[in-house]
């Protein structure tokens, strides 16, 4: 599977892409020991206008480059635990109602249709206004938000999963209900969870950065929405305040996109997709 | 330093031959934000209405922009004494904007009966008045039941409005049908108000300043947005940008444009003065060696610079520059790492987190929070930023729920009228964000500001505010950030529109455009 991976030359730009995000995430604190918010020197310098601060210098004269690395950790940390969170309520709720059916499906089902039919942004908007935003609370704020689809894709495998023969097999040599859907059903259902999951966290991330654009964010957290949301009002003069975090963001962004992708395609390889060969 | 001119004035200095010759024509664009909700001076008093209004409605003085009277719909004016009498000389052939006379007796009709009712901040002056009288239709006068020094400064266009007692006495002067329709004695008529678009005055022709004014119209337009706003003006379309109507980052930008001007003038009267509240009552903010080591941490002057674009003037106490009885003799916080680092090790701070809470009126309020986090953390004090909108900001500064919080606000000219009430134990309640939110106590100076307040000569009431400043500034019960300014923005070919310590509120009277 690996190989089909490694073939697959979108996804591994992917993933050198994504590693080198967090791995600047990771030594941010080594090559900018003073922090994003340290005001280094004097404010709207642009990029390479005076040396050591190749990304110029934002509204208060603090470090671009060192805020867009900042501005990496809080991404990638809010990208992955609110996708962890989200996954952790989804597949569990998706996975007794395909399992069980009847009335825990109906009512699993409902209270899932339930949070679909509010628009995610206007809901994380909400949720983040009501508990005061924070990093903790933007996370389940995202979180709560996008476990749904989770659920019903968990769903939807689950009910196909269990009408297989291995599952009667089980089913005959007397392992409990609990045991087969934990051991037998919920493994085969892992490689559509990876490939949506890898697909959450790019999600994750652009609703953090709208959020933190909006001046709904962690106002103790750099982040790239925080800056863009910053800039906004001097995107006039000051170009490269908003097109240095919004590249970034792409950047992440599509790197997930193309390791989805690609995990999508070395998971089934039966699937021959468009436009290939 | 300085002090009150109490000296009667004559209307003939005050008139002499105008220097330049002015132009008399044209027409005025201003913006106006947000829309008022209404033009009556006398019912609304918010920051659009004195705005537009100002050019309608007068008072018995105006003010220069060292806060020295001047005369207005009142030609001379005499102060006995004892401080007790305020006998005012009106001018004559004043006409209300519907024909009739103007005399003394609307005088007094808008001050004892209208104004009384309607007008908090006046109310709380009008207290130390025993009687207002007109003895002859061009004299009115005011006895006072103890001496009140900041008393001259009550007699502002915002702050006094004279209304047409034929057009109100005896109604509902809330619901009355002539407020959609204000008439006044100042220098412009109202003519037509299209809501959400503009408010068109005309030039009053009948106005009792030969002469004056020199426009033929003034149009006030309504544009809700900050970036349309600037956009009008780099287009032509409107000719004036009250402060605070563009962001402060789009200042430069303007100002740098062919035949355009900046000044920073017109804010002397309301001076306000932006601090952040210290929480006396509890953590490490109840200790004055923290409270000090803030100041000492904070580089004021370059938040000035960057936060503000160079704008306004780093506050040395709790009374700004332009208001009357200040004084610079006190202790300068200049940015100082070392000694604050000092004064936390000497109280033995143990690193106990402390909350920001930044005004919520946007970017440059939150850059500035920023800034002051900062500041904080480089002295090693732990700093966080709390948001808020500006319902969780009423609510967390009215019920004392902060550690330090941003806020501003007017000090009308005297410490009196806008300064004593946020440093007085009397003045400690919860629920309002706008007495001594801090919890500052300090008796003996309570005494001083009550007393300099009644004293009878300017010259004991400057010696006596310069003692309670150098005193208040050493107990730092809030951290003073600095003097704000809001530039106004204009068309050079634009005279004289600038004049007075209100600024634009009564520019236009003077105001004239070089063809």
């Amino acid at each position: 599977m690996w190989k089909r991976f490694r073939s697959n030359m979108g996804a591994m730009i992917g993933v050198v892409l994504l590693i080198s995000v967090i791995v600047i995430a990771l030594i941010a604190p080594l090559i900018f020991s003073d922090g994003p918010w340290q005001m280094v020197q004097r404010p709207f310098l642009a990029p390479f206008a005076v040396d050591g601060l190749p990304l110029g210098t934002d509204t208060l004269g603090r470090n671009v480059a060192a805020q867009l690395a900042y501005g990496a950790r809080v991404s990638l940390l809010v990208g992955l635990v609110s996708t962890v969170v989200a996954l952790l309520i989804g597949v569990p709720l998706g996975a007794l109602a395909g399992f069980y059916g009847g009335y825990v499906d109906e009512g699993a089902m409902r209270f899932t249709e339930f949070f679909q039919t509010i628009p995610n942004f206007a809901l994380a908007i909400v949720l983040v206004a009501i508990f005061e935003p924070t990093l903790t609370s933007i996370t389940i704020a995202i979180a709560i938000v996008s476990w749904p689809p989770v659920a019903r894709l968990v769903r939807a495998e689950v009910m196909s999963v269990r009408t297989r023969e291995f599952v009667d097999a089980a089913r005959l040599a007397g392992l409990s209900k609990p045991r087969i859907l934990i051991q037998q059903v919920l493994p085969n259902t892992v490689s559509p969870i990876i490939v949506m999951a890898s697909l959450m966290v790019a999600t994750a991330i652009l609703l953090e950065s709208s959020l933190s654009f909006l001046g709904l964010g962690d106002p103790n957290s750099m982040s790239w929405g925080y800056m863009i949301g910053a800039a906004r009002t001097v995107i006039r003069t000051s170009w490269w305040l908003s097109f240095f975090p919004g590249i970034a963001i792409v950047i992440t962004v599509l790197a997930l996109n193309l390791i989805g992708e690609g995990l999508n395609d070395a998971f089934n390889p039966h699937l021959s997709r468009k436009g290939k060969a | 330093m300085k002090y009150l001119k109490v000296t009667t004035f004559l209307i003939a200095a005050a008139l002499a031959s105008p220097v330049a010759a002015q132009e008399a024509g044209g027409r005025l664009d201003i913006v106006v934000q947000p829309e008022p909700p209404g033009l009556m001076l006398g019912l609304v008093q918010n920051g659009p209405t004195q705005l537009v209004a100002g050019d309608i409605y007068e008072s018995l003085l105006r003010y220069d922009s060292d806060l020295n009277p001047m005369p207005s719909l009142a030609k001379s004016w005499e102060i006995s004494d004892d401080g007790l009498t305020y006998t005012f000389k009106l001018n004559e052939g004043v006409k209300w904007h519907d024909g009739e006379d103007f005399t003394a007796d609307d005088v007094v009709f808008s001050a004892d009966v209208f104004l009384r009712e309607t007008h908090a901040r006046l109310r709380a002056s009008l207290a130390y008045v025993k009687s207002i009288t007109a003895p002859d239709p061009m004299t009115v006068v005011f006895k006072l039941k103890e001496p009140f020094g900041p008393f001259i400064n009550a007699f502002e266009n915002g702050t006094m409005p004279i209304v047409p007692k034929h057009i109100y006495e005896g109604t509902d002067f809330a619901n009355n049908p002539a407020n959609a329709t204000p008439i006044g004695t100042g220098p412009f008529k109202f003519k037509e108000w299209v809501k959400g678009s503009h408010i068109h005055l005309v030039k009053n022709e009948d106005y009792y300043v030969d002469g004056l004014p020199y426009l033929d119209e003034v149009f006030y337009r309504v544009i809700p947005d900050a970036a349309a706003r600037a956009v009008a003006f780099e287009t032509g379309e409107v000719d004036v940008l009250p402060g605070g109507s563009v962001e402060n980052w789009d200042i430069p930008r303007l100002a740098e444009m062919d035949g355009v001007c900046v000044t920073e003038k017109g804010w002397e009267f309301l001076a306000p003065l932006a601090w952040m509240w210290l929480n006396n009552r509890e953590g490490p903010t109840a200790n004055e060696k923290f409270r000090q080591a803030v100041m000492y941490a904070m580089d004021r002057e370059f938040m000035r610079d960057v936060v503000w674009n160079g704008f306004g003037k780093v506050a040395t106490g709790p009374i700004a520059s332009s208001t009357n009885f200040y004084s610079d003799d006190v202790t300068i916080y200049d940015h100082n790492p070392d000694k604050a680092k000092e004064l936390l090790a000497e109280m033995g701070y143990d690193g106990e987190p402390v909350r920001i809470l930044p005004l919520p009126y946007g970017e440059t309020w939150q850059r500035w929070a920023e800034a002051v986090r900062q500041n904080l953390s480089e002295v090693g004090i732990n700093a966080e930023i709390d948001s808020s909108d500006v319902a969780g900001w009423n609510e967390k500064t009215s019920q004392w729920d902060y550690d330090m919080a941003f806020t501003y606000l007017y000090q009308y000219g005297d410490p009196a009228l806008g300064v004593s009430r946020n440093y007085t134990a009397d003045r400690i309640k919860k629920g309002s964000p706008w007495n001594n939110v801090e919890g500052y106590e300090n008796l003996a100076l309570d005494e001083k500001w009550a007393a300099a307040a009644t004293m009878v000569t300017p010259e004991e009431r400057e010696a006596a505010y310069a003692e309670i400043q150098k005193e208040i500034v050493d107990d730092v019960p809030v951290a003073w950030m600095q003097e704000l300014t809001f530039p106004t923005i204009y068309r050079c070919n634009v005279n004289d529109l600038v004049t007075t310590a209100i600024g634009i509120n009564d520019g236009p009277r003077n105001a004239w455009i070089k063809k």
